[in-house]
């Protein structure tokens, strides 16, 4: 057993980490560590600058235009970008369904589509949930009805994240109603902005704006924007969230709020000293720091074991579980390690000499709040232990 | 043994809690609690037309109360309803007041001047120990110099009683008027308003300079009435939440039906059992020695129990409930954040590990 990085994996990191400091300006980096969000122009400018050193795509294959990093060097190059305070690439087009066209899409869809993700031109939202198909996606009853050389779509999207900022949706639609529910479903590219498109905002209750509703009402889709064959969507579904998942460790993510937060408890004063030296406070962090460090473990076998295999098993079901309680344990700790000074809310409304925390932790509690969506979204945390019962354990 | 409330205390919830649902639903609520002043004067008015400042204060002192069980009475329905109003700090400045045996003006019995009691400090959230602010004699009078942060309602307060340190070495309890003091207003993340109250030599009346005792009734007092507003709103979220399994349908059947989901809320249902007695055993001592070990027992376990409560009420509504539109989201934001103020649950239990040795 070896568990250090190669020589060429590490020459790898350094060259990312070189490029990433002269990519990332500073008030992207102020932004990303206050945890505000981006506008459309700051996501946009990003993505070009990633995408001029071929990192955007670095793991796509080489046939599609990619690098074809494999999950080690991916996992690195997500670790790094939280590092250099970088925000997360939008993962829809880039991860989601681009890995999806490679797989199922014809040709043409993936000549057309794959550069169009690249450049930016186009940017993909996800239409999988409906107000009565959560959990139970399978349920969904958006219905697309073919019509000539069209289908006509009719239904409700819901906690569809950054469409307000997208062009396309890719979806889940009901073409079929025969046997079980998983058997009626095709998987649509379509335009947002076709007549009967419309989107909704919903705000979060942290009072911000990035999921929304979307609704259709007699839109038309080329029966030629379908990916693979009719009804045969699920299956796409689940390569697709099983893609959905082999990023979801955060333990990029999470080693460096962990960073963050002993910064905050180094500044923060209780009872005359820092709050770091609160014997309460230090084990709630180093208990913290062990599981962060036995998931890094975790994560970087189930990693290692994908590089071999090819593709990651359903027990990286696990890594969305431990990943996120992680998580959000940093959250809370930031939150209560803040006390009082975590409530003004926008924290901005406390600027100069009231100021009470730095800017980037001034907004633990609303980050708090708002990351209670991790353990929810993407195939909730009961979903997944659900998974790992069934697939994994085999009870 | 009798556990139910006396049927004068039963009446009074259940005319506060009519009140508030009269004049706070969930709508009313979102719309006042996140803007400028952060709370509905009216609102107050009817509180006060209705005794809820009196309910605070002993007979002796032209109230009809103060007992911890009338505090309880007062801030559960008050919790189950989220609402914003400055209560907390005036209920504080009246425990200081009453407990220094000072007078309690009619304005003060009566809600029309509204108070504030300004304990915490940007270093010294919790406690009165290392308090920095400081008073220092002028002439006849005193000047206040220091910093009270986040002081809930200080926002709309007409008066703040300011605890500071003196020359002797002791802390006092100080009587500022509200328009005297350089303030920086806000809202919270969990509704409601609060503010920065910077002092700069600024003029004040001395109402005692022995006030550590007084300040500790009143901390008691305040997490007392915190933890009896965690109760109101865990019990709504307790009931929301099962009623929501109850009616979510996913595969095909109610998701209550699944015994994974039966059994966390189950232990929803644990939690809000020790917080409803805890608090019970809280106010049952409030005003004898056991008083503020009750208390910060209550609040220790506010802070750890009502944050798994919140949590889990979201985690089991999945995504609706973090939306602004929902109100289990706002219950949930209240109940984590009443942890913060006076005290936290680290905090209770350093300060009853201390007493321990």
């Amino acid at each position: 057993m070896d568990i250090r990085y190669s020589d060429d994996e590490l020459a790898f990191r350094t060259e990312i980490k070189t490029g990433l400091a002269e990519i990332v300006w500073p008030e992207l980096a102020a932004k990303v560590r206050a945890g505000s969000s981006l506008e459309k122009p700051e996501h946009d400018r990003f993505h070009a600058a990633l995408n001029a050193r071929g990192w955007l795509a670095g793991h796509w294959p080489t046939e599609h235009g990619g690098l074809g990093w494999d999950p080690v060097q991916r996992h690195i190059f997500d670790e790094e970008l939280y590092a250099a305070d970088a925000p997360r690439v939008v993962p829809f087009g880039l991860n989601m369904l681009a890995p999806v066209l490679m797989a199922f899409g014809s040709p043409e869809q993936q000549a057309y589509h794959l550069p169009r993700i690249l450049s930016g031109e186009d940017w993909w939202c996800q239409g999988y949930s409906e107000p009565g198909a959560g959990s139970d996606l399978a349920s969904l009853r958006t219905r697309a009805v073919q019509e000539g050389d069209s289908y006509i779509v009719n239904g409700q999207k819901t906690w569809t994240t950054l469409a307000q900022h997208a062009n396309k949706i890719f979806c889940l639609v009901r073409t079929g109603t025969e046997g079980k529910p998983q058997e009626g479903i095709s998987f649509l590219l379509m335009d947002m902005q076709a007549p009967g498109v419309t989107r909704r905002p919903i705000r979060t209750l942290d009072g911000g704006f990035e999921v929304n509703e979307v609704f259709f009402d007699n839109v038309r889709v080329p029966v030629a924007d379908r990916v693979g064959a009719e009804n045969a969507g699920w299956t796409i579904a689940k390569y697709l969230l099983n893609h959905e998942r082999t990023n979801i460790s955060l333990v990029g993510e999470s080693t460096h709020a962990l960073e963050q937060l002993k910064a905050q408890a180094r500044q923060t004063r209780r009872r005359g000293q820092p709050l770091i030296k609160n014997p309460h406070f230090a084990a709630r962090v180093i208990e913290i720091e062990a599981d962060l460090e036995a998931h890094r473990i975790t994560n970087l076998r189930m990693l290692s074991d994908a590089q071999r295999k090819g593709a990651p098993g359903p027990e990286v079901s696990m890594l969305k579980i431990t990943g996120t309680r992680i998580r959000q344990a940093i959250n809370d700790l930031a939150r209560r390690g803040l006390g009082p000074a975590a409530a003004p809310f926008p924290s901005e409304a406390l600027s100069g000499n009231a100021a009470l925390a730095a800017p980037e932790h001034a907004n633990a509690a609303a980050r708090y709040f708002n990351n209670r969506k991790i353990s929810i979204y993407g195939g909730s945390n009961e979903i997944q232990a659900n998974i790992l019962a069934k697939h994994v354990l085999d009870i | 043994m009798d556990f139910s409330p006396t049927p004068e205390r039963q009446m009074v919830a259940e005319s506060l809690s009519r009140l508030l649902a009269e004049h706070l639903d969930a709508e009313r609520r979102r719309a006042i609690a996140y803007v400028a002043p952060w709370h509905d004067p009216t609102l107050w008015a009817h509180l006060c037309e209705l005794g809820v400042p009196a309910l605070l204060v002993p007979a002796e002192q032209g109230g009809f109360g103060g007992a911890g069980f009338d505090i309880t009475t007062a801030f559960q329905p008050l919790g189950a309803a989220l609402c914003t109003e400055p209560m907390l700090g005036h209920a504080m400045a009246l425990a200081a007041l009453v407990a220094l045996d000072a007078p309690v003006s009619e304005d003060m019995v009566s809600g029309n001047s509204r108070y504030v009691l300004a304990i915490g400090e940007p270093d010294v959230p919790y406690g009165l120990d290392d308090l920095e602010t400081t008073a220092n004699r002028a002439g006849d009078g005193w000047q206040i110099t220091g910093r009270k942060s986040v002081v809930a309602g200080a926002q709309s307060a007409t008066h703040v009683l300011v605890a500071a340190r003196h020359g002797d070495g002791g802390i006092g309890l100080f009587e500022v008027g509200a328009d005297a003091i350089d303030l920086t207003a806000y809202g919270m993340v969990d509704g409601g308003g609060a503010a920065e109250l910077f002092f700069d030599a600024t003029a004040a009346h001395a109402i005692s300079l022995e006030a550590d005792a007084a300040l500790t009734t009143a901390l008691t007092a305040g997490l007392l009435a915190l933890s009896a507003e965690a109760v109101g709103i865990a019990e709504r979220l307790v009931d929301l939440t099962q009623d929501y399994l109850r009616t979510r349908q996913q595969f095909g059947r109610p998701i209550a039906k699944f015994q994974a989901l039966q059994h966390r809320a189950v232990e929803m249902s644990l939690h809000l059992e020790q917080l409803r007695s805890i608090t019970v055993r809280a106010a049952a001592s409030f005003g004898t020695p056991d008083g503020p070990r009750h208390a910060a027992m209550a609040k220790l376990l506010v802070g750890r129990r009502g944050r798994l409560i919140a949590e889990e009420a979201i985690q089991l509504h999945g995504g609706i409930a973090v939306t602004w539109e929902a109100e289990v989201a706002h219950l949930a934001k209240r109940l984590v954040m009443i942890d913060a103020q006076l005290g936290d649950a680290d905090w209770q239990s350093e300060m009853l590990a201390e007493a321990l040795a």
